[in-house]
């Protein structure tokens, strides 16, 4: 009897606090959880919602309110599935801001359709399509990826220091390999460099010799890869190495992979790339802090950013005082950028007192993040070369 | 000099990667023309069954290869070629026991068992999807190169690179061979005499006391046997995945049509008809004219006909003028 009136009472409790808390906040999780990067998404998920348990453990938001995940799917290539899930969000669950959402393409539409009109802030960790910089987005939208505009940049200025002026380009036929090649092209015509043929290639064919003969019929010192190392960039190389075309190859992001050292072996060598790299304290103190509390890989594909997309809304309300989208769009830049004290991955608690008193904070996180533009991270590349078989890092830009 | 590179820079894109593509194109038209010329139907299984041979011939080379097994230079692949020839000759024949063999029965028009052969390249393609997987697979290993391109180019001192990879010289090798037994068998043998005696004149052989049946079973083997060398060719030249063995079935279709159904000569003929074709249409000719024209006139552009995505509509052409101007192919096979 005893025990059944303190689960009554305790029950009573728990639904009292539901509605006293009725002011909870809740903040949109959508990310592609079926679709391409389904295998990606847990771990992103668990990230985001590492960082927000934290804040609930600390206490120190708005004097304790609670902030509540609610998830949604993205499908990473559906649009019209990622704007109804998006939109059951706002409207039903009244989330107040939106962490996500994660492939460039339903990221656009999302914003465009749901987040713009009604006023809700987005923070996506790996939407990296050049498109987004200048979408119509009403201040509400921020990402904690780089563009792939940058990425271009930091391509052209590596090929600028191994002293190569011509280069022929080839990109996987899709919006990111568009998108780069594109950002890429520019910023190397931009400084002086000719380019003797860009040629997109698809992905999964069984032989790539005819693509690789009109890129060696072109010319150029080096091969420009902006593929997939698992496919077609890796065919591409093959090909390369197969016909004795080029020798020396620039490998974008996507085709950083310790497998593809491995099976092409010497091909590689002298060949050099570049890929988004977290480095530093942030990253550590993240990778302490998974062990600690959760189970995933904290080196996994875009969980830093996951993890920094949900810190930076949470930091951006408690910055302007009220857990509102208003408020969490008009802060993020302010607490992701100087002045103020530097925040790491667990220091959210310490964070939100700094805020609480009026103090400023500059959030590093575990990217080191600085946004910049239109609200989008600058994101730190490793230029790497590859020497006696194996990565070696030249220097970080 | 310019000459000479020129000749080195064509052989190295087109001439040697075409003549070793259309030497795996003849053995697959091979066997389509084969299953045309004595069951009369149009096999569209054909690409499915070679993937599935395939796949045996790689499930082997990977056990030989764990048990330590090796042809040195050569790839282990080879010595599983009769294990793949096996399985897929075991799944033929069943086929045509359970679903052929019902429709020949009855006497049914050919084009019920064109149809008929898409069902079963379906339930093949997923029988290979279940069993190995969707993805690409290697199992090629041995020496990858016979001449590659820094050698080559010490030993000639040529601006261009000769590759010839291992598995270009095993293709063309193994095909020659493959081709001559054929031949040999079709028109020596007891057995081969009376394949040609069914495809000619069905009523007449039979007459003759040929057993239509033992005919068929013999066909079948042997199209295992092609379709099976012409995959693991690909699939060690190339790569392997099932897919890319079932978008082969339209460059092998129209090698057979081009070079004439039923023409065993033909589909030979046809296979490098086409391969030529495709890589000579898709490919970018700016380098070669450069070495041959004078300065003056060399070109600026690519000089590329085709963009190389278009590959495959290469062999839709070929195929579409062939049917209009010779529909009996080169050879005056059967007309379609």
């Amino acid at each position: 009897m005893k025990k059944l009136m303190m689960a009554t009472a305790a029950a009573a409790l728990a639904a009292g606090g539901a509605h006293a808390q009725s002011e909870d906040v809740k903040i949109g999780i959508i990310l592609g959880f079926t679709g391409p990067i389904e295998s990606l998404t847990p771990a992103m998920g668990a990230s985001a919602e590492l960082a927000i348990a934290e804040v609930n453990d600390s206490g120190a938001f708005m004097d304790g309110t609670t902030i509540t995940p609610v998830t949604a799917d993205s499908t990473c290539v559906d649009s019209a599935a990622a704007t109804a899930a998006a939109e059951r969000l706002v409207t039903t669950d009244g989330v107040v801001a939106i962490m996500g959402a994660d492939c460039s393409g339903v990221t656009g539409a999302v914003l465009s359709n749901v987040a713009v009109p009604n006023g809700v802030p987005m923070i996506s960790p790996s939407a990296t399509s050049p498109g987004l910089s200048t979408a119509e987005d009403d201040g509400l939208f921020f990402r904690t990826a780089p563009s792939d505009a940058r990425q271009g940049e930091v391509l052209a200025g590596i090929l600028e220091d191994q002293g190569v002026s011509s280069v022929a380009v080839t990109y996987t036929n899709n919006d990111y390999g568009k998108g780069l090649s594109d950002s890429f092209v520019a910023a190397f015509e931009e400084a002086g460099g000719e380019i003797t043929l860009t040629a997109p290639h698809e992905d999964n064919k069984a032989d790539y010799s005819a693509e690789i003969g009109a890129l060696a019929s072109a010319g150029g010192e080096v091969l420009v890869v902006l593929g997939y190392a698992d496919s077609g960039g890796r065919g591409l190389i093959q090909a390369a190495a197969d016909t004795g075309a080029f020798s020396t190859f620039m490998m974008g992001d996507g085709m950083f992979s310790e497998a593809l050292l491995e099976d092409l072996g010497g091909v590689l060598e002298g060949s050099y790339g570049a890929v988004p790299w977290s480095q530093g304290e942030g990253a550590d103190a993240f990778a302490a802090l998974v062990n600690e509390r959760a189970d995933f890989d904290p080196a996994g594909s875009y969980t830093r950013e996951s993890y920094d997309a949900a810190a930076l809304l949470i930091l951006a309300m408690a910055a302007g005082g009220e857990a509102t989208s208003e408020a969490a769009a008009a802060n993020v830049m302010n607490v992701a950028n100087e002045p103020g004290e530097e925040i790491l991955p667990g220091q959210l608690g310490r964070a939100l007192e700094i805020l609480a008193e009026g103090g400023d904070i500059d959030y590093v996180g575990a990217t080191d993040v600085e946004l910049i533009g239109p609200g989008e991270a600058a994101g730190t590349y490793r230029y790497y070369t590859i020497t006696d078989g194996a990565f070696e890092t030249v220097e970080f830009r | 000099m310019d000459m000479l590179n020129a000749f080195v820079a064509l052989s190295n894109f087109v001439l040697i990667p075409a003549i070793a593509y259309g030497s795996q194109l003849a053995l697959g038209a091979l066997g389509v023309t084969l299953v045309y010329g004595i069951l009369r139907f149009s096999n569209f299984a054909h690409g499915d069954t070679m993937a599935f041979g395939t796949m045996v011939a790689i499930l082997v080379t990977w056990g030989l290869q764990s048990l330590g097994v090796s042809l040195g230079p050569l790839p282990t692949a080879l010595l599983a070629i009769p294990f793949g020839i096996v399985g897929c000759a075991l799944l033929l024949l069943a086929t045509d026991r359970l679903v052929f063999r019902f429709y020949r029965v009855q006497k049914a028009v050919p084009v019920i068992l064109v149809i008929v052969s898409m069902g079963v390249m379906f339930v093949y393609n997923g029988l290979t999807r279940l069993v190995i997987g969707p993805e690409n697979r290697t199992f090629a290993d041995g020496a990858r190169y016979l001449v590659n391109a820094r050698q080559f180019r010490e030993w000639t001192g040529l601006a261009e690179p000769l590759v010839i990879r291992g598995t270009q010289a095993i293709t063309v090798v193994t095909a020659v061979i493959v081709v001559a037994l054929l031949f040999w068998f079709l028109t020596r043998t007891r057995t081969g005499k009376s394949m040609r005696a069914f495809s000619d004149n069905e009523d007449l052989a039979l007459l003759s006391g040929i057993d239509p049946e033992r005919v068929v079973r013999v066909t079948w083997l042997i199209v295992a046997a092609l379709a099976t060398i012409a995959g693991v060719l690909y699939g060690l030249d190339k790569s392997f995945m099932p897919f890319t063995y079932f978008q082969l079935l339209l460059p092998i279709f129209a090698a057979a049509i081009v070079g004439g159904l039923g023409s065993p000569l033909g589909a030979i003929a046809g296979g490098y008809v086409i391969a030529f074709s495709e890589v000579a249409i898709t490919y970018a000719w700016k380098k070669v004219l450069g070495y041959v024209l004078p300065d003056s006139l060399a070109p600026d552009g690519l000089v590329q006909l085709m963009a190389t995505d278009y590959k495959f509509a290469v062999s839709f052409m070929i195929l579409v003028v062939v049917l209009l101007f010779r529909p009996t192919g080169l050879f005056r096979g059967k007309s379609v």
